[in-house]
């Protein structure tokens, strides 16, 4: 499936790189439920959050400076941050 | 003075580690105080806080050899370790904890390299500590945009026809590489195979000794 990563720039403890958010990917598998770590940082009660393995290609984060668009980067990303189509 | 110079320098010229001579920092007098009132309350003895560092630092990329070996010489093993990491590497007696693992195979067209770009996730209890180039900076950024000339770097040259899969390790997993078993040890015992695995091919920046 098809998703992007939603082009948020909040304050605090965030899991989400910089350098993928408004990208585009392919969810690559589910990995469960876990507590969100932008509460859990402070302490505060974390709601358990789904969190899938999002596969990037390389143009698609780096456009024209790509090393071989083929490769692939995959990251953890929870579903809060994911716009599906 | 050159003389002096000198005199900092051990025989093999290397500095000599200054005395520890100023007073505890705030946060040193934190760690003593805690550990001190968790003895005396009797959650922890201090022998049970010293075996837990001592199991700390004696994990080391050999935890991870086995398991790498122990795939490639079991198929059975191998379907097991790449379904859940955790359990596989949890019946060779190494338990990840509350963290789940993901065991990424190379394959001929496939070649998997892990990083945390946001800080330093790496799985301790089959590799050990964290290298110092693994915390850094230039590799955490580089190996995400430039992945080939990277590993160029670490002195592993890959062909176009295989493409490089680099995991960032963003939140509750973490990672091993299971290379490929190197040509020509097919008769090898599990115990010499393990000796091939080195921590950077399980990290994905190598590939395990060839015989």
């Amino acid at each position: 499936m098809t998703v992007k990563i939603k082009s948020l720039f909040p304050p605090g403890h965030v899991r989400t790189p910089s350098y993928l958010r408004g990208k585009v990917g392919e969810i690559e598998r589910e990995l469960g439920y876990f507590h969100n770590p932008e509460q859990l940082a402070y302490d505060l009660p974390a709601q358990k959050i789904k969190l899938y393995r999002v596969r990037f290609t390389m143009s698609e984060i780096w456009g024209e400076e790509v090393e071989c668009a083929s490769d692939t980067i995959d990251a953890e990303i929870y579903e809060h941050w994911i716009e599906k189509d | 003075m050159p003389h002096d110079h000198e005199s900092h320098l051990s025989s093999s010229g290397h500095p000599y580690r200054k005395d520890q001579d100023k007073p505890l920092t705030y946060w040193q007098n934190m760690e003593i105080s805690v550990r001190e009132i968790l003895i005396q309350k009797g959650i922890v003895s201090n022998l049970e806080i010293h075996q837990t560092i001592d199991d700390m630092d004696n994990r080391s990329p050999a935890n991870g050899a086995k398991v790498v070996a122990r795939a490639w010489t079991d198929q059975n093993y191998k379907k097991r370790l790449l379904e859940n990491a955790s359990d596989a590497s949890k019946e060779l007696g190494f338990d990840i904890g509350a963290l789940k693992l993901i065991a990424l195979e190379n394959t001929e067209t496939i070649h998997n390299v892990i990083v945390c770009t946001l800080c330093s996730c790496y799985p301790r209890n089959l590799l050990g500590l964290p290298p110092d180039w693994y915390k850094q900076r230039s590799y955490r950024s580089r190996i995400v945009k430039f992945p080939r000339k990277v590993l160029k770097e670490f002195g592993l040259h890959l062909s176009d026809d295989i493409s490089i899969r680099v995991h960032d390790s963003t939140a509750d997993m973490r990672y091993i590489v299971l290379p490929l078993r190197p040509k020509g040890t097919e008769k090898l015992s599990v115990e010499k195979l393990e000796a091939l695995v080195t921590r950077d091919s399980m990290i994905g920046v190598g590939l395990p000794k060839s015989i």
